[in-house]
């Protein structure tokens, strides 16, 4: 089989990205979508809160889905359900999987990867004392809630306060089981702040920074779970371990780019992302093989995977067509504040959103873009915080006028 | 009336079955638990050692010779993963060195093939990866790794195919000795047997003073141990352990079979005998300890870590003792007793027929058995000629290690079969992998519940009250 464009994900960033290459031109598309419906993780979150930026509205998440797939199919876009991708080569050659045709090949002319982020299991977490059931992920709680339509606990408290964690505080209380704290390691919350104002505060769920769980109890369902403030190093001050008793541990600590395929593929991983290294156009190293939302960084809203993936799905779409074109060969670089930006690098003169994170809060600073000495960009923000993503417009002109090589992005309070 | 009952469905007490059902198929496995493989079999290092550690004529060393060196065919014979991966004992003085070529001329005794003691230089060209301080090591090319609980669930498997029964749930409280036998009890049920293989583990000493015999005592030692990500499973090829001293045998740094890197464990006695909990200070020791052996170990890829708690007896040696009539204790089978499990269980029918017992070998026993994940092991062709007749088998389920719903389907309905998501789990590595369950748990409660005939809420994530769901949501 030989496709134009194979997109792997049919979730919010691979349905954007195909819309925009067919949109561009681009009509020989397959979409490879490994669940049993277009979507993603969008259709488990039924809560609203989607879609403000890219459509001035507030939806749930299976409605900002249903949107797009309702694009895909109006253009006719087609896609493969319950299709694994198992291997994809550096020559482009997709190889996956489903019931009707077994393991097949597709030669691609470009592949766009969009396979989304997995949660950070409890192993990782490496929690010392027992295993018994009742320790989830947010996520897989979140799926037994809305998607099977089981309760996986009772009382519960949650370590972590990234969104999903804070959106099954409030799920979870108004399914009537008790949260009775959710604890965060850092001196500040991993989610957004209106999570905390409307999943937690509005429904008196206490949330306790810089705090851990350091022991978990309970032979076969959980007991409870001793928690402990961390000192200034997040180690953790004996002297304030208390005992919860809970029957439910569920885990918001951090999502992670689903990236087996793209190492499979031979692409090495920006090592503070977890995703590929990508030019403005978010093509990775590899000619033709791009990658665009959470894959590629983890997003805090949807609106912004939208928006990056219509730029992926573009640009293969001119790849396709031979219209690519590599001007330039520009490096950003980061202060450690600016933890990561993405894209890493511009090859093209052309108006270009960069997006960061930062590494801490910061209050009252600047965020700063200099070409050598030349200061380029200098924005003041009252608060500056890792759960939000920042994006910094660079016109075309701007970039046409870059003198150096690189092009540093930093925080300066 | 049972010719045998085997108390103890661990990796003792299925080879031990299936050794039995070459001889009759009224053999009865006795299981506390609700699956197979649920004791020390299901946490320990992995390794089939290659014998230099034991005594020189103890049955730890005997065992652990002849159970190495039978290990490859029967695990080739049960389809289970074995590699030869060879071992290294590495030492970091010249204290170390003596002690190294100490252990070198004991494993020569022992009969031991191919040991030796190497340097730094010879020890990089094996592994490039060895720690800074690491000057000398034995060099074991027979040592090997397996996995254990692959090995049990195959060889119960194995026995039952050949006409052994299971029972599972079945805590022995009491056995009273009957005319021709002994009568097993639980709550509700008993079996009676003509004979009792005492193959209990940790609780093989409460089982023994059952039928009056009171000369050992079994204590629990815990092991901890961290599992890491297959991505850094390559990180070294042979098995490093550390050079025994006054400070104790040491962690061993090893990869599995499944391609996992594993490391661990610590040496603590204690009482309880459930206590599998892991600890930050034991988890702390493992990593140091660890890192001085092998280098550059990259603990962010830590999948998964536990506690295993090894059966110890106190007389320094298995023991392997017929303490009443056709009465056999196996009991304090500690490291090496993986490796040793093939050689106990032949050494058991030759200890039955010193007693008396009249071993004529069946002509219908079938000592082989499908390997378990059969299907990774296809060709493309041959996996799309069998997703044509069930295409089952091309509904990825595990997306990080990449199982099939055929698969699970078919782990769901082979001896013995498991009945929660754990058991699945070993069985298929379903959930095994790097998202740890995130997204599979679901979809494997979903086939459980509908191949048994329960409800979803029924499901448990190991037995017991390890309940996953309560109930329906509003």
């Amino acid at each position: 089989m030989k496709k134009d464009l194979v997109i792997i994900g049919g979730g919010p960033a691979g349905m954007a990205a195909a819309v925009a290459a067919y949109e561009a031109g681009i009509k020989d598309i397959l979409i490879l979508e490994r669940d049993n419906a277009l979507g993603g993780i969008l259709r488990q979150c039924i809560h609203n809160g989607f879609g403000l930026h890219r459509f001035g509205e507030e939806l749930t998440g299976p409605e900002y889905a249903y949107r797009y797939e309702k694009m895909v199919n109006e253009l006719g876009i087609p896609y493969m359900l319950d299709t694994m991708v198992i291997e994809v080569s550096a020559d482009k050659v997709v190889t996956a999987m489903n019931r009707e045709n077994g393991i097949f090949s597709i030669q691609a002319g470009a592949v766009i990867l969009a396979m989304g982020c997995r949660e950070r299991p409890k192993g990782a977490l490496n929690i010392a004392g027992a295993r018994p059931a009742g320790i989830f992920t947010a996520g897989t709680a979140q799926k037994f809630v809305n998607m099977k339509g089981y309760m996986p606990g009772r009382e519960v408290v949650i370590l972590g306060s990234g969104d999903i964690g804070l959106i099954m505080a409030r799920r979870m209380t108004l399914e009537g089981a008790k949260v009775k704290a959710v604890c965060e390691l850092m001196p500040y919350s991993g989610g957004l702040a209106r999570n905390i104002e409307q999943c937690l505060n509005d429904f008196n769920i206490p949330l306790h920074l810089s705090h851990t769980v350091v022991n978990i109890h309970g032979r076969e369902r959980l007991e409870g779970v001793t928690i402990a403030r961390v000192d200034e190093n997040r180690r953790p001050i004996k002297e304030s371990e208390e005992y919860i008793p809970c029957d439910t541990l569920l885990l918001s600590c951090g999502l992670i780019p689903e990236n087996e395929l793209t190492k499979g593929a031979g692409i090495a991983l920006d090592r503070v992302t977890g995703g590929a290294s990508v030019n403005g156009e978010r093509e990775t190293e590899i000619e033709g093989i791009f990658a665009c939302g959470n894959v590629l960084h983890v997003h805090d809203l949807v609106d912004y995977v939208s928006e990056e993936s219509a730029i992926a799905g573009k640009a293969a779409a001119r790849y396709i067509l031979g219209n690519s074109n590599k001007e330039i060969s520009i490096t950003l670089c980061t202060d450690g504040r600016v933890r990561y930006t993405v894209p890493q690098r511009l090859t093209e003169v052309a108006d270009t959103s960069v997006y960061f994170r930062v590494a801490d809060v910061y209050r009252d600073a600047k965020i700063v873009v200099r070409d050598g000495d030349r200061v380029i960009i200098s924005k003041k923000k009252q608060r500056l915080a890792p759960a939000e993503m920042e994006k910094v417009e660079l016109t075309k002109d701007v970039i046409a006028s870059l003198s150096g090589g690189e092009l540093s992005f930093s925080i300066e309070i | 009336m049972f010719d045998f009952a085997v108390i103890g469905a661990g990796v003792v007490g299925g080879m031990v079955a299936r050794e039995l059902t070459k001889y009759t198929d009224s053999v009865c496995i006795i299981e506390k638990k609700g699956d197979v493989a649920m004791g020390a079999t299901r946490a320990n290092s992995a390794i089939v050692h290659a014998g230099f550690d034991a005594a020189e004529g103890s049955m730890k060393a005997k065992m652990n010779v002849r159970g190495s060196e039978m290990m490859e065919e029967i695990c080739s014979l049960l389809g289970v993963k074995y590699k030869k991966n060879g071992s290294l004992v590495v030492g970091f003085n010249d204290e170390d060195e003596h002690t190294l070529v100490e252990l070198c001329e004991r494993g020569k005794n022992n009969g031991v093939k191919g040991v030796r003691v190497i340097h730094r230089d010879e020890i990089l060209t094996l592994e490039p990866n060895i720690g800074d301080g690491v000057c000398v090591a034995l060099y074991a090319p027979t040592g090997a790794i397996v996995c254990p609980y692959e090995l049990c669930m195959a060889s119960v498997g194995n026995a039952m195919d050949n006409g052994a029964s299971l029972k599972l749930n079945f805590e022995v409280k009491n056995i009273e000795i009957i005319d021709g036998g002994y009568r097993i009890i639980t709550d509700g049920d008993a079996v009676e047997a003509r004979y009792v293989i005492n193959c209990a583990g940790l609780y093989s000493d409460d089982i023994a003073k059952m039928v009056g015999d009171g000369s050992f005592k079994i204590s629990p030692r815990r092991g901890e141990y961290m599992l890491l990500d297959r991505e850094v499973g390559g990180h070294i090829s042979h098995t490093v352990f550390r050079c025994p001293s006054k400070m104790g045998k040491g962690v061993l740094v090893s990869p599995t079979v499944d391609g996992n890197l594993l490391v661990g464990p610590t040496a603590e006695n204690i009482e309880d005998k459930e206590d599998t909990t892991t600890t930050a200070a034991g988890l702390a020791k493992v990593r140091a300890l660890s890192s001085e052996q092998v280098r550059g170990i990259d603990f962010s890829k830590v999948i998964t870590s536990f506690t295993g708690l090894r059966a110890a007896g106190d007389t320094g040696d298995f023991i392997i003792t017929m303490p009443r009539d056709r009465f056999i204790n196996l009991a304090g089978i500690e490291s090496p007793g993986l490796s040793s499990a093939p050689a106990i269980a032949e050494h058991v029918i030759s200890l039955l027929i010193d007693a008396g017992y009249e071993a004529k070998a069946r002509d219908d026993f079938n000592g082989t058995r499908r390997p378990m994940h059969f299907f990774s092991s296809l060709s493309v062709e041959e996996k799309n000629e069998l997703i044509k007749q069930r295409p089952e088998y091309a509904h990825v389920i595990c997306r990080c290690e990449t199982v099939t719903e055929g698969e699970i389907l078919d782990a769901i309905r082979t001896n013995p079969r498991p009945t929660d998501v754990d058991g699945v789990k070993r069985r298929t590595r379903a959930s095994m992998g790097r998202c740890q369950g995130g997204f599979c748990t679901p979809y494997i409660i979903d086939l459980l519940a509908s191949e048994m005939g329960v409800d979803y809420t029924e499901v448990t994530k190991f037995g017991g009250d390890s309940y996953i769901n309560f109930g329906k949501t509003k």
